[in-house]
């Protein structure tokens, strides 16, 4: 396996709040190893949205330690590239130029200009969006604009990517279509992803690993799954395979015996 | 007569509904009725209908109230006898008879350009504070009392200031207009800056973006809207400001122009002046809105 990409070693995280300190999570252990799609599962207001901020380096933790390559997360930078729940696309730019934006940050010091462009454009390609890259983000659909979010982290080639329920605002039907297309995206790049979700079919279909947390406050890490299923996965075939249903089963079991939420 | 009259102020009410639906709907022609009859002429006809009928009673109404008073009262100018003035006033606006007696165009282009030249220094100052104000919590705490205490001042109480520091009435009178414009601007550019979206500024942090590219491509795009928000607030505020501060100082100017005609008892050219305020300022609205349309991102 080699040296794990991500190491989160005993990492806590407290909120100053109106009403005292509020500690969102505690001693959090975990290793994210390159090529490894990681999910982060649980109920709402457990604080998966918390770590993978912690990751970005958005927020920096009140205890323990985060690495990524051996060296302590000082702050946000491109190479992990965040995928955003609301997208994020900002709506004076076009979809090239919002991915540029990130490209030119990365590369722009090394490569001239045609090289960005055939890199923006090989991105918005990689997720069907080639079609609509002159387009402003509010002429197009919900999903379209993910699949541009999902290009903009892309194109920065980075480290790894961080996604934050990046589905979680689409209809059934073009969430699955993004869920299809980002396995195939992961499946050509060899990207490592630490992603946090509340859809249990999502996680077992897109991850080595799924990584259920307690309930908060002072939520922590319960149990680890491992998916153990062959790739490329193929959400129709996985429909009747044995082991899908029980890697769901077993998120279940967690989500809603061992953490049911006692007001929900 | 009263049609006469109401030709005369027809224009702004039509001038606002006009830009509105060639935007949206985008028709052609004006008069889609009599163009293309053929598609469903009985619909665009009740369209049509629906957009100009409602205005004119309006105008009818105000006009047909006016002659009333006018008959009524006996010194004020009827639409009448204030239309067969303003046709001789407009004949030739830009006449120049020495310092105190100018063509109406002059007084209304001067009054312009005094807004112009007070809202340009408030714009001035007035932006760069709005982002200090806006992205630092204690230069906002700083300022706040201040600016609370003096926004709610008149901006004429500060004409003898000005008359004091520039010994001059001319930027005397720029000087109220500086005043009057720079709290709607301060105040609405901070505002955007602080409402400038989390996530906008969290995409800055993760993609590492420098500082100079931060304000550029994030935070100026972002706070645009509300800076024209303010320059409209500015305008408006200034041009109402301009009338009563050009009584004050004198010289050439439509504030004056009205003092000078009551001087003169000619009530008819006062009530011209009013018309011309009030389409001037519909004018600079209209204008200042379609800006805003056009750089506004949420409604597109």
């Amino acid at each position: 396996m080699g040296k794990p990409l991500v190491q989160i070693e005993g990492v806590g995280q407290t909120f100053s709040t109106k009403s005292g300190k509020f500690t969102a999570l505690r001693d959090i252990n975990l290793d994210v190893q390159k090529g490894e799609v990681v999910t982060l599962i649980g109920h709402s207001g457990c604080g998966k949205s918390t770590l993978l901020n912690l990751i970005a380096g958005l927020t920096l933790p009140t205890s323990g330690v985060l690495l990524c390559e051996g060296r302590e997360i000082p702050g946000p930078g491109p190479e992990r590239a965040v995928v955003f729940q609301n997208h994020s696309l900002l709506p004076w730019m076009t979809c090239f130029e919002n991915v540029m934006l990130g490209v030119e940050r990365v590369f722009g010091r090394k490569e001239g200009k045609p090289r960005l462009k055939a890199r923006v454009e090989a991105a918005l390609a990689m997720v069907h969006m080639e079609h609509a890259m002159h387009k402003f983000p509010h002429e197009i659909s919900g999903g379209m604009k993910q699949r541009v979010g999902i290009a903009r982290a892309f194109a920065m080639e980075p480290k790894i990517l961080l996604m934050d329920e990046p589905f979680g605002a689409l209809d059934a039907l073009t969430r699955a279509a993004l869920q299809d297309e980002l396995n195939g995206v992961l499946a050509k790049t060899g990207a490592t992803v630490v992603m946090v979700t509340h859809d249990v079919d999502e996680a077992v279909l897109l991850s080595d690993r799924i990584v259920m947390m307690t309930n908060g406050p002072a939520a922590t890490i319960g149990e680890i799954v491992e998916v153990k299923l062959d790739r490329p996965r193929d959400r129709l075939e996985l429909a009747h395979e044995h082991k899908f249903a029980d890697y769901r089963a077993a998120v279940f079991e967690f989500l809603y015996r061992k953490q049911l939420k006692k007001a929900a | 007569m009263s049609a006469l009259a109401l030709k005369l102020v027809e224009t702004p009410a039509k001038a606002e509904p006009a830009p509105v639906k060639t935007a949206a709907v985008a028709v052609p022609a004006p008069e889609p009725v009599a163009v293309e009859p053929a598609s469903r002429p009985g619909e665009r006809l009740r369209d049509v209908l629906r957009v100009v009928i409602p205005p004119l009673f309006g105008i009818a109404l105000m006009v047909g109230i006016w002659a009333l008073v006018a008959i009524k009262s006996g010194n004020i100018p009827g639409p009448d006898k204030t239309w067969v003035a303003a046709v001789k006033l407009f004949a030739d606006p830009f006449y120049r008879n020495g310092p105190n007696d100018q063509g109406i165009g002059w007084n209304v282009l001067s009054s312009l350009q005094r807004v112009g030249i007070g809202f340009g220094f408030a714009a001035l100052v007035g932006i760069p504070m709005g982002f200090l104000l806006g992205r630092f919590g204690f230069m906002n705490r700083m300022f706040e009392p201040i600016i609370s205490l003096l926004r709610p001042v008149s901006p004429l109480a500060w004409l003898p200031i000005g008359l004091l520091v520039f010994q001059k009435a001319d930027p005397a009178a720029t000087w109220t207009i500086f005043i009057c414009s720079i709290w709607p601007m301060i105040l609405n550019t901070a505002q955007g800056v602080q409402r400038v979206p989390q996530d906008y500024l969290n995409v800055a942090r993760v993609l590492g973006l420098s500082e100079a590219k931060v304000i550029t491509k994030i935070l100026f795009p972002a706070v645009l809207p509300y800076m024209l928000t303010g320059i409209r607030l500015s305008i408006g505020t200034a041009w109402l400001v301009i009338v009563a501060a050009e009584m004050l100082t004198g010289g050439v100017g439509i504030g004056f122009w009205v003092w000078d005609e009551w001087n003169n008892l000619k009530v008819e050219h006062i009530v011209i002046a009013i018309f011309v305020i009030g389409i001037v300022g519909l004018a600079l609205e209209t204008m200042l809105l379609m800006l805003a349309k056009r750089f506004s991102y949420e409604s597109r």
